[in-house]
């Protein structure tokens, strides 16, 4: 699998480069065009993130997140979630590392094909960083008003939560 | 987003100053800031590298063959892509890389849709939001990532999870949508 997937971007680096050259498309100037565009994204999106990070680091420092797992691990429990990995519903939606740190510290401790392992990999294969992908595409425009998006998100990142414990526990429990 | 900053703000301050927490968040809100710099340097190479790859499939055709196959879906999911060729590519190539499991890739993409759905009025319009939410969903055939932390901590099949990665996606994406359509009733635009 490593060596599979090691190949994907290798080869869509060098299929892009070689359909582009046989279409008699001026390759590199036609790169480096659209690496500019990279750059400019990039730097319009850093306001947004300096927003959401500097929360989010207030947010993880103020053992608030533990709290909360603390006082709801019970709800989570009833929908499914095992108590080991409900940490993750918190941290998963807001940081990308944070989360990833939470899964790998599971993921080592109970082991990758324990059930508790297992679970924790699903959820971190099959969500995403809600809170900053949604800074990003909205900041990326200066939009304020994002109705009901955010709501929306957190609808699929519940299901994903009470998903992945439902289907690991149904296929590999 | 404005109500969901304030309010990760004022209770982590309220929560910290409870329980003594004060000096770790006065250090973390700076940290957070550099954090985001550090970030925008990690990524901002590789956003560049995806998309000078994407200006060359782009003319080379390869994104157009790709939208035509996806734009009956599209134009079912995002009304505002019918007739609208620019749209209808960028979303289908987000979608792809996403798949691929490039978030890197699918990031520029979906940043060029969004702004094509921009009417320029501060606020999202429906096809946004469900953009984002599928973004925020993610729809990865193979989770790279978890693939690898699972390898490193000694498994043999670090795969083995992919069909239930596949039915959860399969489940959060769907209830996403479906979100979007039921909530929009309360949110009009």
């Amino acid at each position: 699998m490593t060596s599979f997937t090691a190949w994907v971007i290798p080869c869509l680096i060098g299929a892009a480069a070689l359909m582009a050259e046989l279409r008699g498309v001026d390759v590199l100037p036609a790169f480096i065009k659209g690496a500019k565009g990279g750059i400019r994204t990039s730097f319009k999106i850093l306001p947004s993130l300096v927003a959401m990070l500097t929360a989010i680091h207030m947010l993880r420092a103020s053992g608030l997140l533990e709290a909360l797992v603390y006082a709801l691990s019970p709800l989570l429990t009833a929908m499914g979630i095992p108590e080991e990995t409900a940490p993750l519903v918190f941290i998963r939606p807001l940081s990308g590392s944070g989360a990833m740190a939470v899964a790998a510290e599971l993921i080592s401790r109970y082991g990758p094909d324990s059930l508790v392992g297992r679970t924790a990999a699903v959820t971190l294969g099959s969500t995403e960083t809600t809170f900053y992908t949604a800074s990003v595409y909205f900041g990326s425009l200066g939009i304020k008003r994002t109705r009901y998006a955010i709501p929306a998100a957190l609808c699929a990142d519940l299901a994903g939560f009470v998903g992945a414990s439902f289907f690991t526990r149904l296929l590999m429990g | 987003m404005s109500i969901v900053w304030c309010g990760i703000i004022v209770c982590s301050i309220i929560y910290g100053g409870i329980s003594g927490n004060m000096e770790q968040i006065s250090s973390a809100a700076i940290e957070g800031a550099g954090a985001a710099l550090e970030l925008i340097f990690g990524i901002a190479g590789v956003m560049c590298l995806w998309c000078g790859i994407m200006e060359l499939l782009e003319q080379a055709g390869a994104l157009q063959g790709l939208a035509r196959i996806m734009a009956p879906l599209l134009r079912r999911l995002f009304p505002s892509c019918r007739g609208n060729t620019e749209l209808t590519q960028a979303i289908s190539a987000n979608a792809a890389a996403n798949m691929l499991g490039l978030g890197n890739a699918a990031t520029p993409l979906g940043l060029r849709a969004i702004s094509l759905m921009d009417g320029g009025k501060g606020k999202a319009t429906d096809d946004m939001c469900r953009l984002v939410v599928i973004n925020t969903a993610s729809i990865q055939l193979i989770p790279t990532t978890v693939a690898a932390l699972r390898a490193s901590a000694g498994c043999a099949t670090p795969l083995d999870i992919l069909p239930a990665v596949w039915l959860t996606s399969i489940l959060s994406v769907t209830v996403g949508i479906g979100a979007t359509a039921l909530l929009k009733r309360w949110w009009p635009d």
